[in-house]
């Protein structure tokens, strides 16, 4: 588990990184982009899995198992849409 | 060193990976050369957390967890691979909200664990605000992009309003704050929990119902940007970094996303989210006809120009012609003509998302130009071909301070020498209001459906090209 303020300072920087790295996207890129960022917080399955993991009551077990199965289509279906949509982006000399 | 502790660090060796993996991948993503080897590393990194997390599990509950993978992967695969390129928005839409629901599951969790723990062991106040806030967060991210894809996917009406409505919506909002602050300031029990769930979930719903089509994609963007934000705070609570990171940096990217999409529709967030769009402001009345054009004589036009513009919007793809514009694209190219495609930054429903639909019909990126580039360009073009495309090629937002859409910034149709509208019949555009370029001198309407016309354009091309000869 990180500490109070250096999580403080992870967030500050994640934060900072997230706003540099697409600073210069083209718009014709927004949508895969959105999408592709979409697919990234998929991650969240991770939490899910662990919180499922650890759960010990029905209920928990129940939240758990939602939460891994929503987690899980978020980042399946994230990944897929946007892997389709960039597939299609090429220019006038790859053809 | 046992096992147990040294499978422990292989999986948070495993999540640096991922975490490092998902910057790269976003970074890339940001440049078209480079942006198909971003999405495949970033699911590399996906597949190695994932992975990596079997090992801290301990095997317990194994069987659910590999259950919820499979009942939540095998449908929404199947389905992404399927499904049509002009019906991305709305599965945006839906992926993120199931990022939101996992988010807030695990925020319930965490929350009902924390209720049934004595009080020496309470978790420290930072780790409870965050498990609410995100809890918070993703519970509105997921029900209101529910009701944003219910929209999109034309399974709800556009807009949904009632008395009070505003009222109402930051009276829930503000008891969901205020149920959300008892449960870290005061009392931890299940039922506030159940509670201050209800509460979130509800304003979800409602805050999303009263917001137009036209606004949707700035809405999307905003949820996905949520969504970040709830798994970096539950990963927070949760002491799991690759979710810190991860959700903080997608948190600032939709944030930032966001700002550039208001930006480029010059609606503040807040009239967005606070204002109803798309039903009010009538505009001035546009007085003149419109004069139609039939495909022989627009050919003709075309025949004679030398450098041709398109400006396709979210019509030409409902009607499947991007395809055949192409085609009708790729014709005036073999002829000398140069041709390029203006695109709004809001063009379709989502920033870029005409860009894809044009990708999808093959036409090449460097044909493709942004407002900003384009803009200058009409006034040395001779034929500005219109299809599909109203309210962001219509001159109101510059001119008629009336107009609902006043101020926004639009391409400049109106100085190109001629221009073609192609378009179904008379009606409005998105935000139903009268567009003044089609009651112009230098403009004709073909009034045809987008698919047709480009056909009988293409047809009339040839012919025009046999007979007259060069």
């Amino acid at each position: 588990m990180i500490d109070g303020f250096l999580a403080l300072y992870v967030f500050m920087l994640a934060a900072f990184t997230g706003k540099e790295i697409i600073g210069r996207v083209p718009v014709i890129l927004h949508t895969p982009l959105m999408s592709g960022s979409n697919f990234v917080h998929g991650i969240v399955l991770v939490g899910a899995m662990i919180a499922l993991a650890n759960a010990e009551s029905v209920l928990a077990t129940v939240i758990g198992f939602v939460g891994v199965i929503l987690g899980a289509g978020n980042a399946a279906g994230g990944y897929v849409v946007t892997e389709r949509m960039l597939e299609m982006f090429k220019s006038s000399k790859d053809r | 060193m046992n096992t147990q502790m040294m499978l422990v660090n292989i999986a948070k060796v495993s999540y640096f990976l991922a975490a490092v993996l998902f910057i790269l991948g976003i970074k890339r993503m940001s440049s078209p050369v480079t942006a198909r080897k971003g999405i495949v590393q970033a699911g590399i990194g996906m597949v190695i957390a994932t992975l990596a997390t079997f090992a801290i599990t301990g095997g317990h509950n194994i069987g659910w967890i590999i259950a919820g993978i499979a009942i939540g992967v095998i449908p929404t695969w199947l389905w992404g691979k399927k499904v049509a390129m002009t019906d991305m928005p709305q599965m945006v839409a839906l992926f993120n909200g199931m990022g939101g629901g996992s988010a807030a599951a695990i925020g319930a969790g965490e929350l009902l664990k924390f209720t049934q723990m004595v009080d020496m062991f309470k978790p420290p106040l930072a780790t409870l605000a965050l498990a609410v806030i995100g809890a918070l967060i993703g519970s509105i991210s997921m029900t209101g992009s529910i009701i944003a894809w219910a929209k999109l996917d034309g399974r709800m009406d556009k807009r949904f309003t009632f008395d009070n409505q505003k009222i109402i919506n930051f009276a829930v909002l503000a008891l969901a704050v205020l149920v959300g602050l008892a449960l870290v300031l005061w009392k931890l029990n299940a039922a506030l929990v159940v509670v201050f769930f209800l509460l979130a979930l509800a304003f979800g719903v409602l805050m999303t119902l009263p917001i137009g089509g036209a606004d949707m994609p700035v809405v999307i963007s905003l949820y996905n940007a949520l969504t970040g934000l709830a798994v970096a705070f539950e990963g927070y609570a949760m002491g799991i970094e690759a979710l810190i990171v991860a959700g903080m940096v997608v948190g600032a990217a939709g944030t930032f996303l966001t700002q550039l999409m208001a930006k480029a529709m010059n609606r503040p967030l807040t009239n967005v989210l606070f204002s109803n769009f798309g039903g009010g402001g009538e505009g001035s009345a546009i007085a003149g006809a419109q004069k139609p054009i039939d495909p022989a004589d627009a050919a003709s036009l075309l025949y004679m120009a030398e450098k041709v513009i398109i400006v396709p919007g979210y019509g030409m793809a409902v009607a499947q012609a991007q395809h055949k514009i192409w085609e009708l694209s790729q014709a005036l190219i073999k002829a000398g003509k140069e041709v390029k495609f203006a695109i709004h930054p809001v063009a379709g429903r989502m920033p870029g998302h005409m860009n894809v639909l044009l990708a999808e019909a093959g036409v090449p990126y460097d044909l493709i130009a942004d407002m900003d580039d384009i803009n200058p360009e009409f006034k040395t073009c001779d034929v500005a071909i219109v299809i599909g495309a109203n309210d962001v090629v219509n001159p109101a937002a510059k001119t008629d301070k009336s107009s609902p859409i006043f101020g926004m910034p639009i391409l400049n149709v109106v100085d190109a020498r001629q221009v073609i509208v192609i378009k179904r019949g008379k009606g409005t555009g998105f935000a139903g209001i009268e567009n003044a370029l089609f009651y112009q001198d230098n403009s004709r309407m073909l009034y045809a459906d987008g698919k047709e016309a480009a056909n009988s354009l293409i047809a009339e091309l040839k012919a025009l090209d046999g007979g007259g000869g060069h």
